[in-house]
Protein backbone atom coordinates (compact mmCIF):
# COMPACT_ATOMS: atom_id res chain seq x y z
CA UNK A 1 0.00 0.00 0.00
CA UNK A 2 0.91 3.34 -1.47
CA UNK A 3 0.43 7.22 0.42
CA UNK A 4 -1.00 9.55 -2.42
CA UNK A 5 2.07 11.37 -2.41
CA UNK A 6 3.61 8.08 -3.37
CA UNK A 7 1.42 7.31 -6.49
CA UNK A 8 2.27 11.08 -7.41
CA UNK A 9 -1.18 12.68 -7.04
CA UNK A 10 -1.28 16.28 -6.81
CA UNK A 11 -3.25 15.99 -3.82
CA UNK A 12 -2.91 15.20 -0.07
CA UNK A 13 -5.05 12.99 2.17
CA UNK A 14 -5.08 13.71 6.15
CA UNK A 15 -7.07 11.29 8.01
CA UNK A 16 -7.92 11.51 11.60
CA UNK A 17 -8.70 8.29 13.71
CA UNK A 18 -9.31 7.42 17.22
CA UNK A 19 -12.34 7.01 19.64
CA UNK A 20 -15.46 8.37 19.59
CA UNK A 21 -15.33 10.98 22.12
CA UNK A 22 -11.51 11.69 21.07
CA UNK A 23 -12.41 14.63 19.95
CA UNK A 24 -10.93 14.05 16.21
CA UNK A 25 -14.05 15.51 14.61
CA UNK A 26 -13.63 19.01 16.33
CA UNK A 27 -9.73 18.98 15.26
CA UNK A 28 -10.48 18.31 11.75
CA UNK A 29 -13.13 20.82 11.48
CA UNK A 30 -10.80 23.56 13.00
CA UNK A 31 -8.17 22.25 10.00
CA UNK A 32 -10.49 22.82 7.79
CA UNK A 33 -11.55 26.18 8.81
CA UNK A 34 -7.73 26.98 8.94
CA UNK A 35 -7.02 25.93 5.71
CA UNK A 36 -10.01 27.50 3.51
CA UNK A 37 -9.09 30.74 5.60
CA UNK A 38 -5.67 30.63 4.00
CA UNK A 39 -7.20 30.56 0.58
CA UNK A 40 -6.52 26.08 0.37
CA UNK A 41 -8.41 23.76 -2.03
CA UNK A 42 -10.10 21.82 0.88
CA UNK A 43 -12.48 18.80 1.24
CA UNK A 44 -13.84 17.33 3.93
CA UNK A 45 -15.40 13.78 3.97
CA UNK A 46 -16.86 12.01 6.58
CA UNK A 47 -17.16 8.02 7.47
CA UNK A 48 -20.35 6.61 6.39
CA UNK A 49 -21.94 9.49 4.57
CA UNK A 50 -22.11 8.64 1.04
CA UNK A 51 -25.59 9.53 -0.10
CA UNK A 52 -26.21 6.23 -2.26
CA UNK A 53 -25.69 3.86 0.56
CA UNK A 54 -26.75 5.88 3.73
CA UNK A 55 -30.24 4.43 3.86
CA UNK A 56 -29.23 1.06 3.17
CA UNK A 57 -27.35 1.42 6.45
CA UNK A 58 -29.70 3.24 8.40
CA UNK A 59 -32.31 0.29 7.57
CA UNK A 60 -30.06 -1.77 8.18
CA UNK A 61 -29.10 -0.50 11.86
CA UNK A 62 -32.13 0.12 12.99
CA UNK A 63 -33.59 -2.94 11.87
CA UNK A 64 -30.42 -5.27 13.56
CA UNK A 65 -30.32 -6.85 10.32
CA UNK A 66 -26.59 -6.10 10.10
CA UNK A 67 -24.10 -9.37 11.03
CA UNK A 68 -20.74 -8.66 11.22
CA UNK A 69 -19.85 -9.28 7.53
CA UNK A 70 -22.79 -7.20 5.94
CA UNK A 71 -21.75 -4.29 8.37
CA UNK A 72 -17.97 -4.26 7.43
CA UNK A 73 -19.11 -4.96 3.62
CA UNK A 74 -21.79 -2.09 3.66
CA UNK A 75 -19.67 0.67 5.13
CA UNK A 76 -16.96 -0.49 2.64
CA UNK A 77 -19.45 0.23 0.01
CA UNK A 78 -19.94 4.04 1.15
CA UNK A 79 -16.28 4.25 1.66
CA UNK A 80 -15.67 3.08 -1.87
CA UNK A 81 -18.60 5.35 -3.26
CA UNK A 82 -17.00 8.49 -1.62
CA UNK A 83 -13.57 7.41 -2.56
CA UNK A 84 -14.47 6.76 -6.19
CA UNK A 85 -16.23 10.10 -6.66
CA UNK A 86 -15.10 12.68 -4.53
CA UNK A 87 -11.77 11.66 -3.08
CA UNK A 88 -9.95 10.60 -6.35
CA UNK A 89 -11.09 13.37 -8.52
CA UNK A 90 -10.61 15.88 -5.87
CA UNK A 91 -7.05 14.48 -5.46
CA UNK A 92 -6.28 14.58 -8.82
CA UNK A 93 -7.34 18.03 -8.69
CA UNK A 94 -4.33 18.95 -6.23
CA UNK A 95 -7.16 19.35 -3.26
CA UNK A 96 -6.46 18.60 0.31
CA UNK A 97 -8.81 16.09 0.81
CA UNK A 98 -9.70 15.53 5.27
CA UNK A 99 -10.93 12.29 6.18
CA UNK A 100 -13.06 11.99 9.74
CA UNK A 101 -12.15 8.26 10.03
CA UNK A 102 -10.36 6.19 6.75
CA UNK A 103 -10.11 2.54 6.40
CA UNK A 104 -8.42 2.21 10.08
CA UNK A 105 -12.02 2.51 11.72
CA UNK A 106 -12.90 -0.42 9.26
CA UNK A 107 -9.97 -2.35 10.03
CA UNK A 108 -9.87 -1.61 13.79
CA UNK A 109 -13.96 -1.94 14.05
CA UNK A 110 -14.73 -5.24 11.80
CA UNK A 111 -11.95 -7.03 13.26
CA UNK A 112 -13.44 -6.60 17.02
CA UNK A 113 -16.78 -7.85 15.79
CA UNK A 114 -15.00 -10.74 14.07
CA UNK A 115 -14.45 -10.31 10.89
CA UNK A 116 -11.22 -12.06 9.67
CA UNK A 117 -8.61 -9.32 9.64
CA UNK A 118 -7.08 -10.25 6.04
CA UNK A 119 -10.53 -9.81 4.54
CA UNK A 120 -11.23 -6.84 5.83
CA UNK A 121 -8.15 -5.45 4.71
CA UNK A 122 -8.19 -6.66 1.54
CA UNK A 123 -11.31 -5.60 0.69
CA UNK A 124 -9.99 -2.37 1.66
CA UNK A 125 -6.91 -2.58 -0.64
CA UNK A 126 -8.38 -0.92 -3.46
CA UNK A 127 -7.50 2.51 -1.34
CA UNK A 128 -3.57 4.29 -0.77
CA UNK A 129 -2.66 5.42 2.41
CA UNK A 130 -2.91 8.72 3.39
CA UNK A 131 -0.18 10.90 3.86
CA UNK A 132 -0.52 11.62 7.12
CA UNK A 133 -3.06 9.97 10.06
CA UNK A 134 -3.48 11.70 12.82
CA UNK A 135 -4.97 9.14 16.17
CA UNK A 136 -6.40 11.05 18.46
CA UNK A 137 -5.27 8.99 21.43
CA UNK A 138 -7.23 9.09 24.45
CA UNK A 139 -7.17 6.81 28.26
CA UNK A 140 -10.15 5.03 27.73
CA UNK A 141 -11.59 6.69 30.86
CA UNK A 142 -11.73 9.98 29.26
CA UNK A 143 -13.30 9.00 26.19
CA UNK A 144 -16.27 7.31 27.27
CA UNK A 145 -16.66 10.15 29.75
CA UNK A 146 -17.09 12.39 26.92
CA UNK A 147 -19.69 10.35 25.62
CA UNK A 148 -21.23 8.78 28.73
CA UNK A 149 -21.59 12.08 30.92
CA UNK A 150 -24.58 13.31 29.60
CA UNK A 151 -26.12 9.70 29.41
CA UNK A 152 -26.68 9.48 26.18
CA UNK A 153 -29.16 6.87 24.55
CA UNK A 154 -26.70 4.52 23.17
CA UNK A 155 -27.54 3.31 19.54
CA UNK A 156 -27.61 -0.57 19.22
CA UNK A 157 -24.57 -0.89 16.89
CA UNK A 158 -22.92 2.31 18.60
CA UNK A 159 -22.76 0.18 21.88
CA UNK A 160 -21.82 -2.79 20.43
CA UNK A 161 -24.44 -4.85 21.48
CA UNK A 162 -24.20 -7.12 18.60
CA UNK A 163 -21.34 -8.15 20.13
CA UNK A 164 -23.62 -9.70 23.32
CA UNK A 165 -20.46 -8.63 25.78
CA UNK A 166 -23.18 -7.14 27.94
CA UNK A 167 -27.19 -6.89 28.31
CA UNK A 168 -26.15 -2.98 29.62
CA UNK A 169 -25.41 -0.49 26.64
CA UNK A 170 -23.12 1.18 28.81
CA UNK A 171 -21.18 -1.58 30.32
CA UNK A 172 -20.99 -3.21 26.75
CA UNK A 173 -19.88 0.39 25.00
CA UNK A 174 -16.75 0.23 27.38
CA UNK A 175 -15.90 -2.97 26.63
CA UNK A 176 -16.39 -2.73 22.92
CA UNK A 177 -14.38 0.57 22.82
CA UNK A 178 -11.55 -1.26 24.98
CA UNK A 179 -11.19 -3.81 22.43
CA UNK A 180 -11.23 -0.98 19.43
CA UNK A 181 -8.50 1.22 21.30
CA UNK A 182 -6.38 -1.92 21.34
CA UNK A 183 -6.89 -2.57 17.99
CA UNK A 184 -5.57 1.01 17.24
CA UNK A 185 -2.78 0.92 19.17
CA UNK A 186 -1.83 -2.27 17.49
CA UNK A 187 -1.86 -0.63 14.39
CA UNK A 188 0.17 2.52 15.07
CA UNK A 189 3.54 1.51 14.50
CA UNK A 190 2.81 -0.16 11.02
CA UNK A 191 0.58 2.25 9.57
CA UNK A 192 2.86 5.50 10.94
CA UNK A 193 0.36 7.01 13.19
CA UNK A 194 0.47 10.50 14.38
CA UNK A 195 -0.13 10.14 18.13
CA UNK A 196 -2.03 12.78 19.93
CA UNK A 197 -2.81 13.39 23.34
CA UNK A 198 -6.04 13.98 22.86
CA UNK A 199 -6.46 14.21 26.56
CA UNK A 200 -4.93 17.73 26.52
CA UNK A 201 -7.15 21.12 26.18
CA UNK A 202 -8.46 21.64 22.69
CA UNK A 203 -6.87 24.81 21.66
CA UNK A 204 -3.24 23.67 22.47
CA UNK A 205 -3.89 20.27 20.23
CA UNK A 206 -4.71 22.51 17.46
CA UNK A 207 -1.60 24.77 18.03
CA UNK A 208 0.19 21.23 17.61
CA UNK A 209 -1.84 19.63 14.60
CA UNK A 210 -1.69 23.09 12.46
CA UNK A 211 2.31 22.89 13.12
CA UNK A 212 2.38 19.51 12.26
CA UNK A 213 0.43 19.70 9.57
CA UNK A 214 2.33 23.12 7.79
CA UNK A 215 5.38 20.68 8.33
CA UNK A 216 4.41 17.45 6.86
CA UNK A 217 2.98 19.52 3.58
CA UNK A 218 3.80 22.73 1.59
CA UNK A 219 0.82 24.26 1.72
CA UNK A 220 1.22 27.11 -0.44
CA UNK A 221 1.17 24.73 -3.45
CA UNK A 222 -2.27 24.20 -2.49
CA UNK A 223 -3.84 27.61 -2.99
CA UNK A 224 -6.65 28.24 -5.17
CA UNK A 225 -4.45 30.00 -8.21
CA UNK A 226 -7.69 32.63 -8.02
CA UNK A 227 -10.68 33.19 -5.52
CA UNK A 228 -13.79 31.12 -5.27
CA UNK A 229 -16.03 32.74 -8.28
CA UNK A 230 -18.34 34.86 -7.06
CA UNK A 231 -22.03 34.76 -7.77
CA UNK A 232 -23.26 35.67 -10.98
CA UNK A 233 -24.08 39.32 -11.05
CA UNK A 234 -27.24 40.32 -11.46
CA UNK A 235 -28.77 41.53 -14.92
CA UNK A 236 -30.52 45.28 -15.17
CA UNK A 237 -33.47 42.94 -15.88
CA UNK A 238 -33.35 40.88 -12.95
CA UNK A 239 -33.07 44.20 -11.13
CA UNK A 240 -35.73 45.71 -12.63
CA UNK A 241 -37.96 42.20 -11.82
CA UNK A 242 -36.51 41.95 -8.08
CA UNK A 243 -37.83 45.79 -7.44
CA UNK A 244 -41.39 44.57 -9.02
CA UNK A 245 -41.88 41.59 -6.77
CA UNK A 246 -40.82 44.22 -3.81
CA UNK A 247 -43.37 46.76 -5.07
CA UNK A 248 -46.01 43.90 -5.13
CA UNK A 249 -45.19 42.80 -1.36
CA UNK B 1 -16.45 -32.43 -16.23
CA UNK B 2 -17.80 -32.11 -13.18
CA UNK B 3 -15.00 -31.31 -10.25
CA UNK B 4 -17.66 -30.43 -7.84
CA UNK B 5 -19.34 -33.52 -7.05
CA UNK B 6 -15.93 -35.46 -7.07
CA UNK B 7 -15.33 -35.52 -3.72
CA UNK B 8 -18.54 -36.46 -1.64
CA UNK B 9 -19.31 -34.04 1.48
CA UNK B 10 -16.77 -32.03 1.13
CA UNK B 11 -18.32 -28.46 2.60
CA UNK B 12 -16.16 -25.95 2.57
CA UNK B 13 -15.82 -22.12 2.11
CA UNK B 14 -13.71 -20.78 -0.61
CA UNK B 15 -11.88 -18.29 1.52
CA UNK B 16 -12.11 -16.98 4.88
CA UNK B 17 -15.50 -18.06 5.32
CA UNK B 18 -17.74 -16.73 7.82
CA UNK B 19 -16.92 -16.84 11.03
CA UNK B 20 -18.61 -19.01 14.22
CA UNK B 21 -20.19 -21.27 11.34
CA UNK B 22 -20.14 -24.78 11.70
CA UNK B 23 -19.90 -26.46 8.17
CA UNK B 24 -20.59 -30.24 9.09
CA UNK B 25 -23.78 -28.87 10.03
CA UNK B 26 -24.87 -27.38 6.50
CA UNK B 27 -26.91 -30.69 5.56
CA UNK B 28 -28.63 -29.47 2.60
CA UNK B 29 -27.28 -28.69 -1.22
CA UNK B 30 -26.37 -26.16 -2.41
CA UNK B 31 -27.20 -25.68 -6.43
CA UNK B 32 -26.44 -22.74 -8.46
CA UNK B 33 -27.97 -22.05 -12.22
CA UNK B 34 -25.34 -19.45 -14.15
CA UNK B 35 -26.12 -17.67 -17.35
CA UNK B 36 -27.09 -14.40 -18.93
CA UNK B 37 -30.06 -12.67 -18.92
CA UNK B 38 -31.68 -14.75 -21.82
CA UNK B 39 -30.22 -17.77 -21.59
CA UNK B 40 -33.29 -19.65 -20.18
CA UNK B 41 -31.71 -19.51 -16.39
CA UNK B 42 -34.62 -18.53 -14.86
CA UNK B 43 -37.28 -20.48 -17.01
CA UNK B 44 -34.63 -23.34 -16.01
CA UNK B 45 -34.67 -23.06 -12.10
CA UNK B 46 -38.55 -22.67 -12.26
CA UNK B 47 -38.87 -26.07 -13.64
CA UNK B 48 -36.61 -27.24 -11.57
CA UNK B 49 -38.46 -25.62 -8.32
CA UNK B 50 -41.56 -27.46 -9.39
CA UNK B 51 -40.02 -30.68 -9.75
CA UNK B 52 -37.89 -30.84 -6.57
CA UNK B 53 -41.27 -30.05 -4.48
CA UNK B 54 -43.58 -32.11 -6.14
CA UNK B 55 -40.70 -35.04 -5.47
CA UNK B 56 -41.03 -33.96 -1.86
CA UNK B 57 -37.71 -31.85 -1.46
CA UNK B 58 -38.10 -28.51 0.57
CA UNK B 59 -36.51 -26.21 -1.79
CA UNK B 60 -35.36 -22.04 -1.16
CA UNK B 61 -34.40 -19.81 -4.10
CA UNK B 62 -31.66 -16.92 -3.59
CA UNK B 63 -30.66 -14.63 -6.36
CA UNK B 64 -29.05 -11.21 -7.16
CA UNK B 65 -30.35 -8.20 -5.62
CA UNK B 66 -33.58 -9.79 -3.58
CA UNK B 67 -31.92 -9.29 -0.20
CA UNK B 68 -33.83 -7.49 2.45
CA UNK B 69 -30.63 -5.02 3.36
CA UNK B 70 -29.90 -3.31 0.34
CA UNK B 71 -31.45 -4.61 -3.14
CA UNK B 72 -34.03 -1.55 -3.21
CA UNK B 73 -31.22 0.63 -2.81
CA UNK B 74 -29.00 -0.77 -5.09
CA UNK B 75 -31.38 -0.63 -7.86
CA UNK B 76 -32.17 2.84 -7.05
CA UNK B 77 -28.20 3.74 -7.21
CA UNK B 78 -28.31 1.68 -10.51
CA UNK B 79 -31.37 3.42 -12.40
CA UNK B 80 -29.38 6.40 -11.08
CA UNK B 81 -26.06 5.21 -13.28
CA UNK B 82 -23.84 7.21 -11.10
CA UNK B 83 -21.80 3.78 -9.58
CA UNK B 84 -18.53 3.43 -10.09
CA UNK B 85 -17.29 0.11 -10.37
CA UNK B 86 -15.49 -0.96 -6.86
CA UNK B 87 -18.54 0.74 -5.51
CA UNK B 88 -20.93 -1.50 -7.65
CA UNK B 89 -18.77 -4.82 -6.68
CA UNK B 90 -18.98 -3.91 -2.90
CA UNK B 91 -22.80 -3.30 -3.37
CA UNK B 92 -23.59 -6.49 -4.94
CA UNK B 93 -20.90 -8.39 -2.51
CA UNK B 94 -23.45 -7.00 0.44
CA UNK B 95 -26.53 -8.38 -1.19
CA UNK B 96 -24.96 -11.44 -1.73
CA UNK B 97 -23.27 -11.60 1.78
CA UNK B 98 -27.07 -10.91 3.46
CA UNK B 99 -28.54 -13.58 1.54
CA UNK B 100 -25.95 -15.93 2.10
CA UNK B 101 -26.01 -15.29 6.28
CA UNK B 102 -29.54 -15.34 6.37
CA UNK B 103 -31.36 -17.57 3.82
CA UNK B 104 -28.75 -19.99 2.44
CA UNK B 105 -26.79 -21.08 5.46
CA UNK B 106 -29.51 -21.39 7.85
CA UNK B 107 -31.51 -23.07 4.64
CA UNK B 108 -28.18 -25.77 4.31
CA UNK B 109 -28.75 -25.97 8.29
CA UNK B 110 -32.05 -27.25 7.75
CA UNK B 111 -31.17 -29.54 5.17
CA UNK B 112 -33.00 -27.68 2.34
CA UNK B 113 -32.49 -27.92 -1.33
CA UNK B 114 -31.12 -24.32 -1.74
CA UNK B 115 -31.22 -23.07 -5.71
CA UNK B 116 -29.02 -20.38 -6.12
CA UNK B 117 -30.30 -18.35 -9.35
CA UNK B 118 -26.79 -17.10 -10.30
CA UNK B 119 -23.93 -16.89 -7.36
CA UNK B 120 -20.34 -15.43 -6.93
CA UNK B 121 -19.21 -16.01 -10.14
CA UNK B 122 -21.52 -13.82 -12.47
CA UNK B 123 -20.57 -11.51 -9.59
CA UNK B 124 -17.12 -11.84 -10.45
CA UNK B 125 -17.15 -11.86 -14.01
CA UNK B 126 -18.66 -8.66 -14.90
CA UNK B 127 -16.84 -7.23 -12.34
CA UNK B 128 -13.40 -8.45 -14.54
CA UNK B 129 -14.80 -7.43 -17.52
CA UNK B 130 -14.93 -3.73 -15.60
CA UNK B 131 -10.87 -4.49 -14.61
CA UNK B 132 -11.25 -5.60 -10.78
CA UNK B 133 -8.74 -7.15 -9.89
CA UNK B 134 -8.88 -10.98 -9.69
CA UNK B 135 -7.23 -12.05 -6.45
CA UNK B 136 -8.97 -9.00 -4.89
CA UNK B 137 -12.48 -10.45 -6.04
CA UNK B 138 -11.07 -13.94 -4.56
CA UNK B 139 -10.69 -12.44 -0.97
CA UNK B 140 -13.66 -10.45 -1.05
CA UNK B 141 -15.86 -13.65 -1.96
CA UNK B 142 -14.03 -16.05 0.04
CA UNK B 143 -16.74 -15.78 2.38
CA UNK B 144 -18.97 -17.91 0.28
CA UNK B 145 -20.09 -21.43 0.30
CA UNK B 146 -19.04 -24.16 -2.36
CA UNK B 147 -21.63 -25.07 -4.01
CA UNK B 148 -22.46 -28.83 -4.33
CA UNK B 149 -22.83 -28.27 -7.93
CA UNK B 150 -22.86 -25.31 -10.40
CA UNK B 151 -23.98 -25.49 -13.87
CA UNK B 152 -23.72 -22.21 -16.55
CA UNK B 153 -25.95 -22.11 -19.24
CA UNK B 154 -24.18 -21.00 -22.10
CA UNK B 155 -25.66 -19.19 -25.15
CA UNK B 156 -23.59 -17.08 -27.72
CA UNK B 157 -23.78 -13.50 -27.71
CA UNK B 158 -25.73 -12.77 -30.51
CA UNK B 159 -28.95 -15.28 -29.85
CA UNK B 160 -28.87 -13.96 -26.53
CA UNK B 161 -29.05 -10.48 -28.03
CA UNK B 162 -32.15 -11.94 -30.40
CA UNK B 163 -33.85 -13.49 -26.77
CA UNK B 164 -33.75 -9.89 -24.46
CA UNK B 165 -35.20 -8.49 -27.72
CA UNK B 166 -37.61 -10.73 -28.34
CA UNK B 167 -39.07 -10.63 -24.63
CA UNK B 168 -38.53 -7.01 -24.15
CA UNK B 169 -37.99 -5.19 -27.31
CA UNK B 170 -35.39 -3.33 -25.32
CA UNK B 171 -31.73 -4.00 -24.09
CA UNK B 172 -30.81 -3.36 -20.05
CA UNK B 173 -28.33 -0.64 -19.42
CA UNK B 174 -26.19 -2.76 -17.45
CA UNK B 175 -26.70 -5.83 -19.24
CA UNK B 176 -25.48 -4.59 -22.19
CA UNK B 177 -22.32 -2.83 -20.35
CA UNK B 178 -23.04 0.79 -21.15
CA UNK B 179 -21.34 2.13 -18.10
CA UNK B 180 -17.87 0.82 -19.52
CA UNK B 181 -18.31 2.56 -23.16
CA UNK B 182 -17.44 -0.05 -25.86
CA UNK B 183 -19.68 1.51 -28.04
CA UNK B 184 -22.39 3.93 -28.48
CA UNK B 185 -24.90 1.92 -30.43
CA UNK B 186 -26.65 -0.60 -27.58
CA UNK B 187 -27.11 -3.40 -29.82
CA UNK B 188 -22.87 -3.55 -30.23
CA UNK B 189 -22.45 -2.94 -26.59
CA UNK B 190 -24.53 -5.42 -25.40
CA UNK B 191 -22.47 -8.24 -27.57
CA UNK B 192 -19.31 -6.81 -26.57
CA UNK B 193 -19.96 -7.30 -23.48
CA UNK B 194 -21.50 -10.56 -23.10
CA UNK B 195 -18.62 -12.09 -25.16
CA UNK B 196 -16.37 -10.04 -22.80
CA UNK B 197 -18.43 -11.48 -19.58
CA UNK B 198 -18.46 -14.90 -20.80
CA UNK B 199 -14.38 -14.97 -21.82
CA UNK B 200 -14.18 -14.16 -17.94
CA UNK B 201 -16.72 -17.13 -17.22
CA UNK B 202 -14.17 -19.05 -19.18
CA UNK B 203 -11.06 -18.10 -16.53
CA UNK B 204 -13.36 -18.35 -13.96
CA UNK B 205 -14.08 -22.36 -15.60
CA UNK B 206 -10.52 -23.31 -14.76
CA UNK B 207 -10.40 -22.00 -10.57
CA UNK B 208 -13.98 -23.41 -10.05
CA UNK B 209 -15.08 -25.92 -12.26
CA UNK B 210 -18.70 -25.44 -13.47
CA UNK B 211 -20.72 -28.15 -15.36
CA UNK B 212 -21.11 -26.25 -18.68
CA UNK B 213 -24.81 -26.98 -20.11
CA UNK B 214 -25.07 -26.08 -23.84
CA UNK B 215 -28.56 -23.60 -24.16
CA UNK B 216 -28.92 -23.50 -27.77
CA UNK B 217 -31.25 -26.55 -27.49
CA UNK B 218 -34.75 -26.78 -26.60
CA UNK B 219 -36.12 -26.01 -22.89
CA UNK B 220 -37.10 -29.15 -22.33
CA UNK B 221 -33.77 -31.14 -22.91
CA UNK B 222 -31.83 -28.85 -21.08
CA UNK B 223 -34.22 -29.60 -17.85
CA UNK B 224 -33.65 -33.13 -18.69
CA UNK B 225 -30.37 -32.97 -18.68
CA UNK B 226 -30.59 -30.92 -14.97
CA UNK B 227 -32.75 -33.41 -13.71
CA UNK B 228 -30.20 -36.21 -14.27
CA UNK B 229 -27.31 -34.30 -12.84
CA UNK B 230 -29.39 -33.38 -9.76
CA UNK B 231 -31.09 -36.10 -9.08
CA UNK B 232 -26.79 -37.88 -8.55
CA UNK B 233 -26.53 -35.37 -5.86
CA UNK B 234 -29.50 -36.07 -4.18
CA UNK B 235 -28.95 -39.25 -4.08
CA UNK B 236 -25.94 -38.67 -2.39
CA UNK B 237 -27.55 -36.66 0.65
CA UNK B 238 -30.73 -39.23 0.88
CA UNK B 239 -27.41 -42.38 1.11
CA UNK B 240 -25.77 -39.43 3.79
CA UNK B 241 -29.36 -39.65 5.71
Amino acid sequence: MKTFAELNFPGRLIAVEGLDGSGKSTQIYLVKRWLESEGIKVYFSEWNSSELVKSATSKGKKRELLTPMTFSLIHATDFADRYERHLLPLLRAGYIVLCDRYVFTAFARDVVRGCPPEWVRGNYSFAALPDMTLFFKTDLEVSLNRILEGRPKLKFFEAGMDLRLSTDPYESFRIFQGRILDQYIAMSDEFKFVVMDANENVEKQQTIVRKLVSEKIDLKKFRRRSPLPLPPAISAAEVKEQEEDLAAV
Amino acid sequence: MSTNNSKKNCRCFYGHGIPRVKLEDLAGKLIVVEGADGSGRSTQIARLVDWLETSGHPTVQVGLKRSTLVSKELEEAQQGNILSRTTLSLFYATDFADQLENIILPALKAGFIVLADRYIYTLMARDMVRGMDESWLKNLYGIAVKPDAVFYISVQPQELVQRNLAKNATLDYWESGMDLGLSRDMFDSFVKYQTAVQGSFRKLQKTYGFTVIDGNRPVGSITKELRKKIRTIISEKETED
